[in-house]
């Protein structure tokens, strides 16, 4: 199976309007991934980015407009949110870079909103007033939504220390082991430098 | 459960826009679960949905590669990629029609959806700082057995030093 190079990379959704994306990806070092997305305008857009695993957590991101005009630049940012509301209907593009880096792939998590949440279907056709079920449920509805939300960040949060973790037992491994064996490298390597010396000096004398 | 679907589109360089479809193109989805089992490993054509529900907790890894053949190297594709998570990938339009509910049956069955996936969260929560105590109690455990062990090399090979050096010494005449 043939592996073919993608050379532009992923447009963001299909559907168009309301559409909301979430998702990890993998960032290879010195590589730059772009997210393209149609977006109308007057559309309200959330962008929010955070640094999962990789290197010193950061990343360069890059929101450009259609015209090419750029709408937010970041530097080296471990997590970011940026809102905005487009003036023109066209393509953005999101770019995140990792180009400074020269050895360290980087897990990003985006999510990227556009428009508001799709309603479900048969709510918001009427209109008479919500009854107070219905408003109450839309209330359990908004604040469900804010504690998945919140459940999301801690993920990341507990991925990014437990990796830590990881990587510190690892190389307290690593350490430990190399360590010893420098020891025990610069013991004898002592002892048969000294005799070494004693050896020569004898020899020496011999020989005169 | 997680629902993915993508388009694929190919550049034509004659209208220098993207071809509506592009029969011929594939897609080879892969997907892979925390222990690096292929749960899924399928070529569609160039446009395509693929869903699977996970029965581990981790990391899933879901790849995609490009099968064109060799005369479409080098040209740039369009693709386009949707992927949604637990109670983002239920449709309600198809449950409301299927089960027939009304519109607060359906808002209350959006809710029971949400809190299930906030208990599953939750579970999940559970399962990492096991594994999170685990490795930190690991961590513990070999920085105390290293700093007892290099105690001992040390005091181990001073006193071999020694010893090797006096012999050493004895034999030589010097001492």
């Amino acid at each position: 199976m043939e592996k073919v190079w993608l050379l532009v990379a992923v447009a963001a959704s299909v559907l168009a309007r309301a559409a909301a994306v979430e998702l990890t990806f993998e960032l290879p070092d010195n590589a730059k991934e772009c997210f393209y997305e149609e977006i109308e305008k007057g559309t309200e857009c959330t962008l929010e980015y955070q640094v999962v695993t990789g290197g010193h957590y950061d990343v360069d991101v890059l929101v450009e407009g259609p015209a090419r005009q750029i709408l937010y630049r970041e530097i080296k940012q471990q997590y970011g949110q940026f809102q905005f509301t487009p003036d023109h209907t066209g393509t953005y593009q999101v770019c995140f870079s990792n180009e400074f880096s020269t050895f360290s792939h980087k897990l990003i998590y985006v999510d990227f909103q556009v428009g508001d949440e799709p309603q479900l279907p048969g709510v918001g056709e009427h209109f008479t007033a919500m009854t107070q079920m219905e408003s109450s449920s839309q209330k359990v509805h908004e604040n469900l939504n804010s504690i998945i939300d919140y459940q999301t960040h801690h993920r990341l949060q507990e991925a990014q220390s437990r990796k830590r973790a990881e990587d510190l037992n690892e190389r307290v491994l690593f350490w430990a082991v190399g360590e010893t064996l420098g020891i025990l490298v610069i013991a004898v390597g002592q002892v048969m430098i000294l005799k070494n010396f004693f050896a020569d000096k004898k020899s020496n004398q011999a020989a005169y | 459960m997680v629902t993915g679907n993508y388009k694929l589109q190919l550049f034509d360089p004659r209208t220098g826009g993207f071809m509506p479809s592009s029969p011929g193109l594939g897609m080879h989805v892969e997907i892979r679960d925390p222990d690096d089992k292929i749960i899924l490993s399928r070529v569609y054509s160039s446009e395509g949905r693929f869903t699977f529900t996970s029965h581990t907790p981790g990391e899933h890894v879901i790849c995609l590669y490009s099968n064109s053949t060799k005369w479409f190297s080098g040209s740039q594709l369009r693709v386009h990629f949707d992927i949604q998570v637990g109670e983002h990938a239920i449709d309600y339009a198809n449950v409301a029609q299927k089960e027939k509910l009304t519109e607060l049956q359906l808002r209350v069955r959006q809710l029971l959806d949400q809190v299930d996936q906030i208990a599953k969260e939750q579970n999940y929560q559970r399962y990492r700082e096991e594994r999170f105590r685990q490795t930190s109690d690991s961590t513990n455990q070999r920085v105390l057995w290293w700093s007892i062990s290099q105690i001992g090399i040390l005091v181990g090979m001073g006193f071999w030093q020694m010893r090797h050096l006096k012999s050493f010494f004895e034999a030589k005449k010097l001492v």
